[in-house]
């Protein structure tokens, strides 16, 4: 043991706010304790130090938005022993990929008063659009005890006690009132992965996707229940594209209310 | 002709991708680039056609650090246009959440991020093995401003709990007061912080800068006030973009800012700091007295002491606003859409955050601006790399690269927020 090296650890940032790596960082009481158990390697957003070229494992934030991290992204795929996804950008393209359902010149020229120098993708993809990935972690941001719980099973060499069932589970077992059913609140609970720990209907508001579709969700029935709300097609179409509007389920249910 | 250039690919210890390009030629500076290459994300054109209410939730995931920031200048901007104003406990809610975001923001960026530097550490977790009272601290502070966040947000990043109006839901003041304790430790330790980083080895650097932030009549100032500077602005918000203007540069994914009148200017702690010294608590003038920190601070660097005075503040203002908290009736004030245009100024821990938005009579974004903090520091960090380097021209690349760098993370640059930010270069000829 007191020889074996610590596995190494880097984490990669493409088109994303940050947020889902400051998670690590957040980690008061861990973080200590996850630095002794790895090497932290190649960390820039917390360290100059780059150890090696390969790595154990490698989390990866953020989407794919330009030609130049379209290739970046495979160099870190062949780097990488285990590579997981972390947060609904590099998962499903995330906020971002709002740029998929429009013209992205358009939204160039709104921002830039010289688009010409701008290199950018018509599309923000998720990273499993370009390479195999070991485990994705979904949330915009990530719950960071998901995110320990992932390091400390593929540092074990066991699964990850993820569950992927919907938000509603998680707001039973926390026992908060339904904001649908009690109050009329519209909620994306119902088709929303587990994972934040059903915060927004603890906090009186109805769930706004940022987790992403949960396994099998039945979106159509979860819109049907919505329009029985006073929520029309125009308001569906802005609900399910979200944080996470590229996630197929939720892109597609957000097509199909518009005409 | 002898030549010589820094370079850094990928500027380590800031928020999001960024680089550092400094050509030197016969011993004199000749080129400096701030290089931003983090990846455009557009949110000022997809905020098109949403509803006035997505503003805050939608314009957090513009940055993970500072996401309170962008809700509180999105929300004001969004009250302004709607003709409502949010006063009272509920205001006072929205000043605490900020002081989370700072205290959480300020401690990461001090200890995390710019105090390896000075120690000569690659990173904290290697400094923590020579200090680790000092990072063991620093994880209590930045985990109590966390659980302010918590507690007022839901989470604390990208909080649910902040709507155009107020909250979803107010805590009660048992919940706040539970976080008292932590608080007063945190002030004391925050006072520590002050004389701690005060003892670092600063380089000898001031500039004449134009500091620009928000001023207020009685509070050190978060969320409202007069944006003003040392060199004669003086205006309200709404006239921000007739004194200012973004311009687009072709190295940079970000829009870098000038005043119209001169050019360059700095926002950010040293800038409150310099403006506002009057209307810091007394705790917090005293820790900076204690520590000889001059008013005005010219020296950059120095920004790292600042940060920890505005901690001792921040910690300061919690505690106040929690004593004198009653809970509001209701969580939030009721609001009617209608058409105009609305502007939201806000202290982010690293500076002034600029919104404007137009919205129609429904209630739809039609217009969006958004001016980060680091795109209005990034002309003031160029110019700051250039004389750095010109005056300390006899280091060895390798001790320059690093004081660069470090002179870049002075300002704390969030490269993710100004991407609409860094690699350090420097080339000798």
């Amino acid at each position: 043991m007191g020889n074996r090296r610590k596995p190494r650890l880097a984490v990669w940032k493409f088109a994303s706010c940050d947020g889902c790596q400051l998670s690590l960082l957040d980690c008061e009481d861990e973080l200590l304790a996850v630095a002794g158990e790895v090497e932290i390697a190649n960390f820039p957003e917390a360290s100059r130090a780059i150890i090696g070229r390969s790595y154990d494992i490698s989390l990866v934030e953020g989407s794919i938005t330009t030609p130049h991290d379209a290739e970046r992204i495979h160099k870190v795929r062949r780097a990488s022993g285990i590579l997981i996804t972390i947060g609904a950008c590099a998962t499903s393209g995330g906020i971002q990929a709002l740029r998929n359902f429009k013209d992205v010149k358009e939204f160039t020229s709104i921002v830039y008063a010289s688009p010409q120098y701008i290199e950018t993708l018509n599309k923000s993809t998720p990273i499993t659009d370009h390479i195999s990935v070991d485990f994705q972690l979904n949330g915009c941001p990530i719950n960071k005890y998901q995110l320990v719980e992932v390091l400390s099973a593929y540092l074990n060499g066991r699964k990850p006690n993820i569950p992927s069932y919907s938000t509603c589970i998680e707001c039973k077992l926390k026992g908060n009132v339904c904001v649908m059913v009690a109050h009329g609140t519209p909620c994306l609970g119902p088709v929303t992965h587990a994972g934040c720990g059903s915060i927004c209907p603890a906090y009186n508001r109805g769930c706004y996707g940022c987790f992403g579709p949960k396994e099998t969700p039945n979106t159509a029935a979860l819109s049907w229940q919505w329009k029985k709300l006073g929520i029309n097609d125009e308001n569906l179409v802005r609900a399910f594209r979200g944080f996470n509007a590229n996630a197929d389920a939720f892109r597609k249910e957000s097509e199909a209310h518009e005409k | 002709m002898k030549s010589r250039t820094i370079k850094v690919d990928y500027l380590a210890r800031v928020e999001g991708e960024g680089g550092l390009f400094v050509k030197i030629k016969n011993r004199t500076v000749v080129d400096v680039i701030f290089n931003i290459f983090e990846p455009p994300r557009f949110f000022e054109a997809f905020l098109r056609g949403r509803n006035f209410t997505e503003a805050p939730d939608i314009t957090a995931r513009i940055c993970g650090i500072c996401p309170v920031a962008y809700q509180m200048s999105s929300v004001h901007a969004m009250e302004y246009a709607l003709g409502v104003k949010v006063d009272g406990q509920l205001r006072a809610l929205r000043r605490l959440l900020y002081c989370g975001e700072w205290i959480e923001s300020h401690i990461l960026h001090i200890y995390l991020l710019h105090a390896p530097d000075f120690l000569g550490y690659e990173d904290a977790i290697r400094m923590a093995k020579d200090y680790p009272d000092a990072v063991k601290n620093a994880l209590r502070l930045k985990k109590i401003g966390n659980e302010l966040m918590i507690l007022l947000g839901g989470r604390e990043i990208h909080p649910i709990n902040v709507k155009v109006g107020g909250f979803y839901k107010v805590p009660a003041k048992k919940e706040l007061e539970n976080h008292l304790d932590d608080l007063k430790w945190a002030r004391d330790a925050a006072i520590d912080t002050v004389k701690l980083v005060s003892t670092f080895n600063f380089p000898d650097f001031e500039q004449d800068y134009e500091f620009v932030a928000l001023r207020h009549p009685d509070e050190y100032p978060l969320c409202e006030g007069r944006l003003v500077s040392n060199k004669g602005v003086d205006i309200p918000i709404p006239d921000y973009e007739k004194h200012f203007e973004e311009r687009h540069v072709e190295h940079s994914t970000s829009l870098h800012s000038v005043i119209r009148a001169r050019g360059a200017y700095h926002v950010g702690p040293l800038a409150r700091y310099n403006l506002n010294f009057d209307r810091l608590p007394q705790s917090a003038q005293q820790a900076a007295r204690d520590v000889k920190l001059a008013t005005p601070c010219n020296n950059p660097f120095k920004s790292i002491i600042v940060r920890a005075v505005e901690t001792v503040f921040a910690c300061e203002e919690a505690i106040r606003i929690i004593n004198e908290y009653e809970m509001p009736e209701h969580p939030a004030i009721e609001i009617q859409p209608r058409a105009g245009v609305g502007y939201g100024c806000s202290e982010a821990p690293r500076g002034t955050l600029y919104h404007r938005y137009r919205i129609d009579d429904k209630g739809k974004i039609t217009d969006a601006k958004i001016v980060p903090p680091t795109s209005q520091n990034q002309k003031i960090i160029e110019s700051d790399l250039w004389e750095f380097v010109q005056k300390n021209m006899a280091l060895s690349n390798e001790k320059l690269t690093w004081l660069c760098e470090q002179a870049v993370r002075n300002y704390d640059p969030c490269i993710s927020c100004s991407c609409h930010f860094l690699k350090l270069h420097i080339e000798r000829e």
